[in-house]
C-alpha cells in the first residue's frame, strides 16, 4: 500500500506533461520536438555533426587513422623534398597528402580523431544533413571534408579569469 | 421511428447480413480510433512530442498508412512451425474480440444480440483469446514465443478471476446479468432518493471499477502488465514470428478489445448509453445512444491508456502476487459488502 501515493503522483506527471505539451503558454511548455523537414532543428554549437578537415595543417602523421576505433579514416601520402629554409641548408623532407577519406557509414562520432590531432587539422562541425541514397557516397574525400570547414563554429571563450588562450579555428 | 422500423420485417438472413457488414466495418474502425487518438496522439503528448504530422490532416491517417504497410509485407511462416495452427491463431484471437461486440448495447435496440446473460457471455468469450495466444506461441516453434504464450496464459487466467468477481458486485446490485438490464437499473436507480442522475454504479462499486480496470489492463497485455510481449525480455513474446497482415490481426484485436472492454466498463459502471434525464426506452437513443456510449468509452479508454503510458512493467512474480494477494481478496470483500448492503437496504 505504501506505493499508492507514488503511483498517483506518476499519473499526475504524465497528465501534467500532456497539458504542458498542448498548452505551450500555461507553464512555458510545448512539444520538445520540431516538424523536422519543415522546421530545421537548431543543434548545440559544439554538437558532433560532421568532421571537417583543414588540409594545410595536416602532416599525414596518421595519428587519427591509428586511433580511430572503427578504422574509418583512410590516409595516403608521399614524401617530397622542400627547399631549405636558409641559404646553404639541407632540403627539408615533407609529407604531401594524397588522400584523406572519412567513411561516415562506419564512423561512430566518438571524436577521438579530433582529440588526438596534434596539428589542429580536424574539427567538429554541427552540420547533420548529409545523408545519401547510396551508402558508398558517405565516404567523404578531402575536398568534401575541407568544405565543412566553413561551418565550424568558433571556439567558445573559457570561463572568466582563465589564463588559457582561446583556440582559433583556422580559415 | 419505432413504427417505421417495426414495419420493416427482415428475414433472418437479411438482418444477419446487415449485422455482419456493420460489424466488419465497425470493429476495425474502433481499433483505428483508439490507435490514433491514444497510441499516437495522447502518448506523444504525454512524452512532450507532437505525434504523427504528415499523413492526412494533423497526421490522423497515419495508422491507415501503417496498416497498408503491414498488408504489403511478406507473410513469413517459420520452417518448423505448425502451419495450420500458426495461421489460425490470429483469427482465434480476433474472433474472441468480435464475439465480445455481440452483446454491447448502443441503445435498447441497437445491439447485435440482446442476451439475457449478456455479461456472463462477454466474460466467457473474452477468455477465448487465451487459446489463440497459446496456439500462436506454441505453433511458432520459437522459445521466445512459447515463453510469451505461457506468460500470457498464466496472466490471463490469473486476471480472469478478479474481473469476474468485480462484475459480480454490479450484477448483485442490478439483479440482472443482461447488459441492457444493468443500464436500466442504473438509469432507474437513485442516490439517497435523488434520482436525476440515476445511480451509475461507479459511485457504489468504485472498488469493482478499479479492479475491473486493472484486470482489463492485464487482459489486454498492456503495460504495466505486458510481460507476454515484453520486447526487452522475450523479444516480442507470442508475436515474434508473425509478420504482415497476421501481425495486423493481433494489433487490431488488441485495440478492438480495448475498445469493447472500455465499452463494457462504461456499461457496467457509467450507465452505458443512458443519458441523464432521458428515459431508456426513448426513441432518441437510436441517435444519441451510440454517441453517449462512445463518449463514455473514450473516457474509460483514456484511463486505460493513461495507465499504460505511465507505469513501467511489473515483474512476473509481482504480477501474480498482485492478482492473487490483492485484487481477488479485495474483490471478494467487495462482493460480501455489496451482498450485505443489498439485503439490509
Amino acid at each position: 500500500m505504501a506505493q499508492v501515493p507514488g503511483l498517483i503522483k506518476g499519473l499526475g506527471v504524465t497528465f501534467g506533461e500532456m497539458v504542458k505539451t498542448l498548452k505551450p503558454d500555461s507553464r512555458g511548455g510545448g512539444p520538445v520536438t520540431v516538424d523536422y523537414p519543415h522546421v530545421k532543428e537548431d543543434p548545440a554549437p559544439r554538437a558532433r555533426g560532421v568532421i571537417a578537415l583543414h588540409e594545410e595543417n595536416c602532416t599525414a602523421c596518421m595519428l587519427c587513422s591509428r586511433e580511430c576505433p572503427d578504422w574509418c579514416i583512410y590516409i595516403e601520402a608521399h614524401k617530397y623534398l622542400a627547399p631549405p629554409r636558409r641559404e646553404g641548408g639541407k632540403p627539408r623532407q615533407k609529407n604531401a597528402l594524397d588522400r584523406f577519406d572519412i567513411d561516415f557509414s562506419l564512423c561512430m562520432y566518438c571524436g577521438i580523431c579530433v582529440e588526438v590531432c596534434p596539428f589542429d587539422a580536424l574539427f567538429w562541425s554541427p552540420e547533420y544533413e548529409y545523408s545519401e541514397p547510396r551508402i558508398a557516397d558517405l565516404l567523404h574525400d578531402k575536398s568534401r571534408l575541407g568544405e565543412w570547414m566553413e561551418t565550424v563554429p568558433d571556439f567558445e571563450a573559457y570561463e572568466a579569469g582563465s589564463d588559457q588562450k582561446v583556440k582559433k579555428v583556422p580559415s | 421511428m419505432t413504427h417505421l422500423l417495426a414495419s420493416i420485417d427482415l428475414a433472418y438472413w437479411q438482418s444477419t447480413l446487415i449485422k455482419l457488414i456493420v460489424t466488419a466495418i465497425l470493429v476495425p474502425t474502433t481499433a483505428l480510433i483508439l490507435g490514433i487518438v491514444f497510441l499516437f496522439k495522447v502518448m506523444s503528448w504525454m512524452q512532450s512530442r507532437k505525434g504523427p504530422q504528415e499523413a492526412g490532416p494533423r497526421g490522423l491517417l497515419q495508422l491507415l498508412a501503417d496498416g497498408a504497410k503491414f498488408v504489403q509485407k511478406e507473410d513469413i511462416i517459420p520452417d518448423k512451425a505448425d502451419r495450420f495452427v500458426f495461421k489460425t491463431a490470429p483469427l482465434v484471437v480476433l474472433m474472441s474480440t468480435l464475439l465480445l461486440y455481440v452483446v454491447l448495447p448502443a441503445s435498447q435496440h441497437l445491439v447485435v444480440e440482446n442476451l439475457d446473460v449478456g455479461i456472463f457471455y462477454a466474460l466467457a468469450v473474452s477468455s477465448l483469446s487465451v487459446i489463440g495466444i497459446l496456439m500462436a506461441g506454441w505453433a511458432s516453434a520459437n522459445k521466445y514465443s512459447l515463453m510469451g504464450a505461457l506468460r500470457a496464459g498464466g496472466q490471463l487466467i490469473a486476471y480472469e478471476l478478479p474481473m469476474v468477481l468485480a462484475v459480480v458486485g454490479v450484477v448483485i446490485q442490478a439483479g440482472t446479468l443482461s447488459l441492457n438490464g444493468i443500464v436500466e437499473a442504473q438509469a432507474n436507480g437513485a442516490i439517497f432518493g435523488f434520482s436525476a442522475l440515476g445511480n451509475p454504479y461507479i459511485l457504489t462499486q468504485f472498488v469493482g471499477f478499479f479492479i475491473f480496470l486493472a484486470a482489463v489492463q492485464a487482459e489486454l497485455t498492456q503495460t504495466p502488465f505486458d510481460m507476454p510481449v515484453a520486447e526487452s525480455e522475450i523479444v516480442g513474446g507470442y508475436q515474434v514470428e508473425y509478420s504482415g497482415f497476421r501481425f495486423l490481426f493481433f494489433f487490431l484485436a488488441e485495440f478492438a478489445t480495448a475498445f469493447v472492454f472500455a465499452g463494457i466498463a462504461a456499461t457496467l459502471f457509467l450507465g452505458g448509453y443512458w443519458f441523464p434525464g432521458i428515459d431508456t426506452s426513448s426513441n432518441a437513443y437510436w441517435l444519441i445512444g451510440p454517441a453517449v456510449l462512445f463518449t463514455k468509452i473514450m473516457l474509460v479508454a483514456f484511463l486505460i491508456f493513461w495507465v499504460r503510458f505511465t507505469y513501467p512493467r511489473f515483474r512476473e512474480d509481482q504480477l501474480q502476487a498482485f492478482a492473487w494477494k490483492w485484487l481477488i481478496p479485495i474483490a471478494l470483500l467487495n462482493i460480501l459488502a455489496t451482498g450485505i448492503f443489498k439485503v439490509v437496504f
